[in-house]
């Protein structure tokens, strides 16, 4: 590991006056960037703590959240106003890591997990142009069962590993970030980038930017939705898939619907073309089978991930069809 | 700075990559902790911090300055077995028991939890008081890996000493 000196900020203007210089990285929970540092796939030449910023949760005039990033995962599960009115969000946090895990991040450090790509992590004996720009991908051609099907690059194939940020995709939220030049908001949608020929830029968060909070629009339709997660065994570990869905019926017919995916793709998936597929469309099986192939129409499939798209088609089909028949709490 | 460990204040370590565990083990000699995987996945080295459960091994001694660490060692008196621990015991809760330790910090913070409310990804409803069953015992225990497979008797262990303090 090597070695860094290690700060706890007081408050936003000291972690941006700190934390924002060359070879600086903020500190949440730990729980992804100790083991990246231990690994030798980060390198930091100082860390300032930020868990000790503001963690609070607040109501907003609009009827939303306002949700401070040092906020631990277990306690915005936890939440009331989350689990009665974003339950699609309560469930996909708990559906995340470890309880140990959960006590530990923070909602900051949440947005910006790394890859969970083996080849990432193989510091001693792989080629990763996410760690190391220009080395090359040696997923692409390598064991790439947990690989993107949608939106990946020739240079990169990685998916994102949260679980959280897929509910909060589906839910529109906004990140509040601090910089030397104020506070900026940037909708959920334009926070984690596609890979492209950068992949090592996870997201459009600047160096000198300081994620403060993330804000939930009033729930609207969310207070019907749900999280679901397949995944290789039953708790505990990383999505194969996992479908992020609210939905609002008239009738026998789908008024509106959000949907959002997860272990398909290098950031939390917003699938609008399910959406727009499904707005008016009588709910029903294969309605909802045929969203998600047009979904995934454009689907590339490399050697060991060609069961994602029917998986996360039938997946998202099971939790429409629960929110339809109001299964769900 | 300094910290709080079983009820005694320690100086945090000079080199801030250590991890709490290692502090733990190698400074402070409380080799109760144990190093499974040392990257988050197998739960061996479950302490309580401030009464939470986390892992030593992602944390670094230097962030839990100024708080209370809590570990294997710190439950019981010299004289007597921490309710969990004599139930690990009467339910054969282990074979060879590496990671017991984590396991009973883990059952210790997860009671918590589940007397304040903390709904789990098993719990058929969100806003229910949590429920003491075997599923709820086992999804909030899954960050606690037992190589020798001896999950039934922790879960036996768990459920039998949590039902004794609250009602199921």
């Amino acid at each position: 590991m090597t070695p860094f000196t290690y700060h706890r900020a007081v408050d936003v203007d000291e972690a941006l006056r700190l934390g924002t210089a060359p070879g600086v990285a903020f500190l949440g929970g730990g729980t992804n960037l100790v083991d990246l540092l231990r690994e030798n796939v980060a390198h930091h030449a100082q860390l300032v703590d930020v868990s000790g910023l503001p963690a609070t949760i607040e109501e907003t005039e609009g009827g939303g959240l306002m949700i401070g990033a040092a906020v631990r995962n277990t306690a915005l599960a936890e939440h009331r106003a989350v689990r009665t009115r974003y339950p699609m969000l309560a469930r996909a946090i708990l559906a995340g890591a470890s309880a140990q895990i959960r006590n530990m991040a923070t909602v900051g450090g949440n947005l910006l997990q790394r890859t969970r790509c083996t080849y990432f992590y193989d510091t001693e004996g792989s080629r990763c142009n996410k760690r190391a720009p220009g080395s090359g991908c040696d997923a692409r051609e390598g064991f790439n069962r947990i690989h993107a099907v949608l939106g990946a690059s020739e240079a990169c194939v990685a998916t994102h590993p949260s679980d959280m940020c897929v509910a909060l995709a589906a839910l529109d939220a906004v990140v509040h970030v601090s910089g030397p030049g104020g506070v900026r908001q940037i909708a959920f949608a334009d926070f984690h980038r596609l890979p492209g020929a950068t992949p090592e830029q996870d997201t459009t968060l600047g160096h000198d930017e300081l994620i403060v909070a993330v804000e939930l629009p009033p729930p609207g339709l969310a207070v019907n939705s749900t999280y679901r997660k397949v995944r290789d065994r039953a708790s505990y570990a990383f999505a194969l898939v996992s479908v992020a869905a609210a939905l609002e019926m008239d009738g026998d017919r789908i008024a509106d619907v959000r949907i959002a995916l997860g272990g398909v793709a290098h950031k939390p998936w917003r699938a609008t073309k399910a959406e727009n597929a499904l707005r008016g469309m009588q709910a029903g099986e294969q309605a909802f089978l045929d969203a998600a192939a047009a979904e995934f129409a454009d689907a590339q499939l490399l050697r060991d991930n060609a069961f994602k798209p029917a998986l996360a088609g039938r997946a998202l089909a099971a939790v429409l069809q629960a929110l339809a028949q109001g299964e769900t709490a | 700075m300094s910290l709080i460990v079983n009820g005694s204040e320690v100086s945090a370590p000079a080199d801030p990559r250590t991890s709490l565990l290692d502090y733990l083990r190698e400074e402070l000699h409380l080799t109760g902790s144990k190093k499974g995987c040392n990257q988050g996945a197998c739960g061996a080295c479950t302490v309580l911090v401030d009464g939470e459960r986390v892992l030593s091994c992602l944390t670094l001694a230097v962030q839990v300055q100024g708080r209370a660490v809590t570990t294997i060692e710190g439950l019981a008196d010299a004289d007597g077995l921490h309710p969990l621990q004599a139930a690990f015991i009467e339910h054969d809760g282990f074979q060879c028991g590496y990671c017991t330790p984590g396991q009973i910090c883990s059952a210790i913070g997860m009671a918590a939890e589940l007397a304040r409310g903390l709904p789990s990804h098993v719990s058929a409803d969100l806003s229910a008081d949590a429920m003491l069953t075997r599923e709820e015992i086992q999804e909030r225990m899954s960050g606690n890996l037992c190589r020798c497979g001896a999950h039934n008797g922790i879960v036996d262990a768990i459920h039998a000493t949590l039902a004794a303090e609250m009602p199921a």
